[in-house]
């Protein structure tokens, strides 16, 4: 089984969120960029899968040099090898387009990203992929075994979960529960060497249109003062729900 | 042209996104000067659609998608745009319309928004506002293809009545094998539950309630509430109470109109996950606790003599009120 593994490049969730050049770009300033958490756990499960059932699992990212040591990472985790598509993240359908020449050229059988990335939270690249190369799709996965071409994919939905099945080629979006938190791995000083001498095939982009562009940024308002309530007094407290903040 | 809204039901019922999806459809359709049509699936009575702005809706009746599949609705959806001529398209982030958007947008060829907060900014190109890193900032996007699709955030836009003159119509999508081929196996589901997804109030515990034990007074003061439990990331990491609950960054987002925290310090990653919520209380011993700085109400006090109390004192408000 061949896996393809997503992998955004993200700012650390502990990040102060700046923008520069008239509010219109991110400012990476002291930032510190880490695997977007939900491709974390979608790597954590690949890892799996390669160590027992036997796959081989290439991760992709769409950037530009920036985002090198964060595939890094995850060869230090334990992919075999890394493609970085040459250009700038632009939009959803630009990436998944990229991803969709990666996906066709590599002959993948599963791809796995995470739901959404915690910058720009579009969660739409996965999705998008599987539309445009016709492969089947689950999105907010939290359970995938694989036996042959069928996969049995548990999805969670508001209020529950729910069981599906597809064959492959199929594509996921995954989030925490696929694995657990403690099933993360924390790459170790072997994994960090031999992840020097992984292939890192940088590709260039194929030329294609988007179809949105983020014009500019801005930051929520500074919110009003706290209320404190004295815990002897929680008349005041029902009282403050019902008649100010009219939510109860 | 009819801007056209997915306004989903359960068992027959309109869900309050719908309502809500409909009633922004409405306020794109206004700016544009068109109708707005719903696409309903093996929904009941939809009149109810009408007081929120919808003039037309087209009813898919199927026993094939009693079940939700998101291609065969994608399929669906798109021949409905087709037939209608729509340039909008409105959906909720439910996690049945954030599944089919994307594929959605790619049958159709259209941009596609997600997490907009508010009313387009322009038509002409046509720019939303949508929130982008977890809640800590908004982004303004254009969307610069032909048909265009969006998807509201929950709660940013709320429900508007418009009334309209309603007018109803069969449509039955032509679906292909193709359109099934993820196969919908079991749904689980508990059935008197309130959803965080669909909850107006969540209660939520965070790892100072020392232990699974004691959810009891969190769910007595949720219950009382008519709320929806939660929690914080360590919570559910150490199987105090499951995934589906874990509220966060990496875990669901809230955006209720009354969100309560209870022995939760505020990390980041938590704040920006449930900061989309109108009001917030707190409840913690620690006047420290960064989450006061992100609360409307707070409360410095043991969480295990403060809750009984108030459940007491919202259980008297809700039968003084009844
Ligand atoms: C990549 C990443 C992603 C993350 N994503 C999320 C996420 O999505 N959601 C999330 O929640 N966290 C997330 N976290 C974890 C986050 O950083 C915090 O560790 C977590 O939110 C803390 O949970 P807590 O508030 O329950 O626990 P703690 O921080 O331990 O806080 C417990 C609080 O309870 C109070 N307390 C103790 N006893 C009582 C009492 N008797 N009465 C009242 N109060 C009491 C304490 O004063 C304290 O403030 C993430 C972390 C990382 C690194």
């Amino acid at each position: 089984m061949k896996i393809l593994v997503c992998i955004s490049h993200v700012p650390d969730t502990t990040s102060k969120i700046n923008f520069t050049e008239g509010d219109t770009k991110f400012d990476t300033n002291g930032v510190q960029f880490v695997i977007n958490p939900n491709d974390e756990f979608g790597l954590t499960r690949a890892m799996w899968f390669k160590e027992k059932q036997g796959a081989t699992v290439d991760v992709v990212n769409v950037g530009g040099a920036e985002t090198e040591p964060t595939l890094r990472k995850a060869l230090a985790i334990g992919a075999d090898s890394a493609i970085r598509v040459n250009t700038p993240a632009t939009d959803g359908i630009y990436v998944a387009k990229q991803l969709a020449k990666v996906f066709k050229d590599g002959g993948y059988d599963l791809v796995i990203a995470g739901r959404e990335s915690i910058d720009y939270n579009g969660g739409m690249v996965p999705g998008m992929l599987a539309g445009l190369v016709g492969a089947n799709f689950v999105n907010t996965c939290i359970g995938l075994e694989i036996e042959g071409n069928e996969a049995t994919v548990i999805r969670e939905i508001d209020g529950g979960k729910e069981t599906l099945r597809a064959a492959l080629p199929l594509v996921i979006g995954t989030q925490k529960g696929i694995v657990e938190e403690s099933d993360l791995r924390i790459p170790n000083m072997r994994g960090i060497m031999q992840a020097r001498k992984k292939p890192m095939n940088v590709v260039e982009p194929i030329e294609t249109n988007t179809n949105t562009e983020a014009v500019k940024f801005e930051k929520p308002e500074p919110r009003g003062d706290i209320k404190m309530i004295d815990p002897e007094n929680l008349d005041e407290l029902v009282d403050l729900l019902h008649n100010e903040a009219k939510v109860i | 042209m009819s801007v056209l809204v997915y306004t989903e039901s359960e068992e027959g019922k309109f869900k309050k996104t719908a309502l809500e999806v409909a009633s922004y459809a409405k306020g794109v359709a206004d700016m544009l000067g068109t109708g707005v049509t719903a696409v309903t699936f093996n929904a009941g009575d939809t009149s109810e659609l009408g007081k929120y702005g919808v003039s037309k809706v087209l009813k898919v009746n199927s026993d094939k998608l009693k079940k939700f599949n998101a291609k065969a609705y994608t399929d669906a959806l798109k021949q409905a745009v087709e037939k209608e001529g729509s340039k909008v398209v409105v959906l909720s982030q439910s996690a049945n319309a954030k599944y089919l958007a994307p594929l959605l947008a790619v049958q159709l060829e259209a941009g596609y928004a997600s997490n907009v907060v508010a009313l387009p900014e322009s038509t002409d190109p046509l720019q939303v506002k949508r929130t982008a890193f977890t809640n800590k900032a908004f982004n303004f996007t254009n969307i610069t293809t032909d048909v265009k699709i969006i998807g509201v955030s929950k709660n940013a836009f709320g429900l508007k009545e418009s009334s309209a003159e309603l007018s109803e119509e069969e449509f039955s999508p032509n679906l292909s094998d193709g359109d099934f081929s993820v196969e919908v196996v079991s749904v689980d589901k508990a059935a008197d539950k309130v959803t965080i997804a669909d909850a107006e109030i969540v209660v939520s515990g965070g790892r100072g309630m020392k232990g699974p034990e004691n959810w009891g007074m969190l769910e007595e003061l949720a219950e009382t509430l008519g709320a929806a439990t939660a929690c914080s990331k360590p919570v559910s990491d150490m199987g105090w109470r499951p995934h589906s609950e874990h509220v966060g960054q990496t875990g669901k987002p809230v955006a209720a109109n009354l969100y309560i925290a209870i022995g939760i310090s505020g990390a980041i990653q938590h704040l920006a996950g449930v900061n989309a919520s109108k009001t917030k209380v707190v409840i913690n011993n620690d006047p420290e606790a960064p989450f006061f700085k992100a609360a409307d109400y707070g409360i410095v006090g043991d969480a295990f003599e403060v809750v009984p109390k108030l459940t007491e004192k919202l259980k008297k408000f809700k039968s003084d009120n009844a």
